[in-house]
C-alpha cells in the first residue's frame, strides 16, 4: 500500500510539474513562439495556442455553446464523450484481450501455428488505422444479426480491440512460453497433460508479462476507439468532441484543450483498469525465476 | 522385484553416442548413485528411467513396468540440481503439486505434505513463500514433492550440487533418514566421491564416449545403528573413495 501511496504521489507531483512548466513557458517564451530564420523551432505561446491552465479548467464549467438553449457545460459534454469512449475502447479491450489470449494459446499449442500466424499478427499492426476504419464500418454495415443491425460504435469497438489484441496476443505467448524447461519436465514427471500444465504452470507464469501487455492494449483500445470514432464518423465520443471543438478552436481555443484533457483521463482511467487485475493477480507477479 | 532393470541400453543423441550397453539392476530400497566424468550419461541414464527420454534401444523397466506406465502411476519422484518450486506457491502448495495434479482432495493432499514437511524438518515453514527459504531448505521442499505420492524409487540428479559443503553434509544425513524411512529406493547421480560412498549401497561409476559402466564400487551407506559422521571417520570410507577414485581413473586416463 506504501507503494501505491507513494505511485499517487508521484503521478500528482509530475501533474503539478507539467503545469508549472506549461506556464513558464507562457511566461518566458515571446508570444510568436522562436523561430530561426523562416523555421519555427518553439511553439506560439499566444492565448490562442497556448490557453492559460485556469483559463481550460474554467472552460469546463462555462456553457457549451454561449447563449445556446442547452445549459450543458463543456465540462459534462466532455465527460459524457469520455464516459461513451471510455465504454468503446474498455469492451475493445475486453474483446482484443480475449481473442489475443485465445491466438497465443492456440499457437503455444500448435508450434506449426505460432510460426504460421505470427507474421500476420505483426503484419496485421503495420496496416494503417486509417485504412483499416472506413473497410470496418463499410464491412459492418452489411452485416444484421437476429434482427440487430450493425451500429456504428461497433465498428469503434472492434477497431479498438484490433488494436488491443496484438500487445496481449504477443505478451501472453512469450508468458506461455517463459516457464523454464525443468519446469515443464517436472509437470511431464508429474503425468499432467496439456490442460494442468496450461493452469496449474503456464498461466501462473504468464501473468507478469500479460499485465504489461494488458496495459499497452488499454492505451492502444483507448487511442483506436478514438482514432476510429473520428475516421468513421461515429457521434457521442471524445473523438467527435476533439473534431467538433477543433473546428470552432480559433475562436474558442481552450475548449479544444479540455477535450484532449478528457482524452488523456480517459487514458489514465482504462490503465487504471489494468491496474485492478494487476491486483487481483497480485500472488503471481514476479513469478518468472 | 527389482525397482530399476535396465538392459543393454543404448541412447544416441545423433553422433553422439551418450549411453552404450547399460546393464543395470537397482533393488528394492537400494541406494544405487552413478558418478563419472561430465558428459558421460548419468542425466540421460536417469531421465530414460524417468521416461523423459527414450532409449534408443534396449530394454527399459521400473518396478516392473514399462517407464511411460510407471511414470503415469506416478511410481517414481524426481529432484534436480534446482529446486524448482514455483514461486506462486507456498511451500506446503509445492509440496502440495504432484497430489493437486493427480485430483487429490484438499485435506487429504493438505495432511500428507504437511507429515512431508515434518519428515525434512520444515513444518514450520509451511505458509512460507519459496523464496524466503536457502538453498538447502529449498532442496528440501523439492525432495519432499518429490516423496508426495509415496514413489517407490526415487531419481535426483545432483539435488546438492548448488550447496556448500557443510550443509551439503547435513542433506546427506538427511536423505538417507529419509530414504530409511521410506524404504525407497534412489538412483542418485552426483560428482562427488565422498558423496557417492557415504550414501549408497553400490557406487557405479561410468566413462564417457560412448557412456559406459566401467565399474561398481561397495559404498558404505550407514545401517539403523550407525551415524554418518562414524562413517565419515572409518577407515572403510576412505579406502572406498580410494576404490572409486581409481575406478575413475581407469575409465579416463
Ligand atoms: N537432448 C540432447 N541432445 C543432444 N545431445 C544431448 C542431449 N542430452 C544430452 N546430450 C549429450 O549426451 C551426452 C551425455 O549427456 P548427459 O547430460 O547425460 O551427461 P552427464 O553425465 O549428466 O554430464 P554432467 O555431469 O555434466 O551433468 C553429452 O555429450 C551431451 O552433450
Ligand atoms: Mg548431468
Amino acid at each position: 500500500m506504501v507503494g501505491r501511496a507513494r505511485g499517487v504521489g508521484a503521478a500528482v507531483v509530475s501533474f503539478v510539474l507539467l503545469v508549472v512548466l506549461w506556464e513558464l513557458a507562457k511566461l518566458l517564451l515571446p508570444d510568436e513562439g522562436v523561430l530561426v530564420g523562416d523555421t519555427r523551432v518553439l511553439p506560439r505561446t499566444d492565448e490562442a495556442a497556448m490557453p492559460h491552465v485556469w483559463t481550460v479548467f474554467g472552460r469546463l464549467f462555462e456553457p457549451e455553446v454561449a447563449g445556446a438553449a442547452d445549459p450543458r457545460t463543456v465540462g459534462a459534454a466532455v465527460a459524457s464523450g469520455a464516459l461513451f469512449t471510455l465504454g468503446l475502447a474498455l469492451g475493445g479491450l475486453v474483446l482484443g484481450g480475449v481473442l489475443g489470449m485465445l491466438l497465443a494459446l492456440a499457437m503455444q499449442r500448435f508450434g506449426l501455428l505460432e510460426r504460421a500466424a505470427l507474421p500476420y499478427v505483426v503484419a496485421s499492426q503495420t496496416v494503417p488505422l486509417i485504412a483499416i476504419a472506413p473497410l470496418v464500418a463499410g464491412w459492418g454495415g452489411k452485416i444484421a444479426i437476429m434482427g440487430w443491425s450493425w451500429q456504428p460504435w461497433a465498428s469503434v469497438m472492434v477497431i479498438a480491440s484490433y488494436l488491443a489484441f496484438f500487445p496481449v496476443a504477443v505478451g501472453m505467448l512469450r508468458g506461455l512460453n517463459a516457464p523454464a524447461k525443468a519446469d515443464v519436465e517436472l509437470f511431464r514427471t508429474l503425468a499432467a497433460g496439456w490442460w494442468t500444465t496450461l493452469v496449474r504452470l503456464r498461466l501462473p507464469a504468464s501473468v507478469p508479462f500479460l499485465i504489461p501487455a494488458a496495459r499497452l492494449a488499454a492505451a492502444a483500445a483507448v487511442v483506436g476507439a478514438i482514432v476510429a470514432e473520428i475516421s468513421t464518423g461515429t457521434r457521442g465520443g471524445i473523438g467527435r468532441l476533439i473534431i467538433e471543438y477543433q473546428q470552432s478552436a480559433t475562436g474558442d481555443p481552450s475548449r479544444l484543450y479540455t477535450a484532449i484533457l478528457g482524452a488523456a483521463v480517459l487514458g489514465l482511467v482504462a490503465a487504471g483498469a489494468v491496474g485492478l487485475l494487476d491486483v487481483g493477480l497480485r500472488r503471481y507477479r514476479g513469478s518468472v525465476r | 522385484m527389482t525397482t530399476v532393470h535396465l538392459d543393454e541400453v543404448q541412447k544416441r543423441f545423433g553422433d553422439v553416442h551418450a549411453l552404450d550397453g547399460i546393464d543395470l539392476e537397482v533393488a528394492e530400497g537400494e541406494f544405487v548413485s552413478l558418478i563419472g566424468p561430465s558428459g558421460c550419461g548419468k542425466s540421460t541414464l536417469l531421465r530414460v528411467v524417468a521416461d523423459l527420454e527414450q532409449p534408443t534401444s534396449g530394454g527399459v523397466l521400473v518396478g516392473g513396468k514399462s517407464p511411460h506406465q510407471a511414470r503415469v502411476d506416478q511410481d517414481y519422484g524426481i529432484a534436480f540440481q534446482q529446486a524448482g518450486l514455483l514461486e506462486w506457491r507456498s511451500v506446503v502448495e509445492n509440496v502440495e503439486l504432484p497430489l493437486h495434479v493427480h485430483g487429490v482432495d484438499k485435506a487429504t493432499r493438505r495432511s500428507r505434505a504437511i507429515e512431508l514437511l515434518e519428515l525434512v524438518g520444515l513444518a514450520d515453514f509451511a505458509q512460507s513463500r519459496p523464496s524466503e527459504l536457502s538453498g538447502g531448505m529449498q532442496q528440501r521442499v523439492a525432495i519432499a514433492r518429490a516423496l508426495a505420492p509415496s514413489p517407490r524409487l526415487l531419481l535426483m540428479d545432483e539435488p546438492f550440487g548448488a550447496l556448500d559443503e557443510m550443509t551439503r553434509e547435513r542433506m546427506q544425513a538427511e536423505l538417507l533418514r529419509i530414504a530409511r524411512e521410506t524404504a525407497a529406493a534412489v538412483l542418485f547421480v552426483t560428482h562427488s566421491i565422498p558423496e557417492a560412498v557415504v550414501l549408497s549401497d553400490r557406487v557405479v561409476v561410468m566413462s564417457p564416449r560412448p557412456g559406459r559402466i566401467t565399474d561398481v564400487v561397495t559404498g558404505e551407506r550407514p545401517g539403523v545403528d550407525r551415524d554418518v559422521d562414524d562413517v565419515r571417520e572409518s577407515s572403510a570410507f576412505f579406502s572406498a573413495i580410494t576404490a572409486v577414485r581409481e575406478a575413475l581413473r581407469k575409465g579416463h586416463p
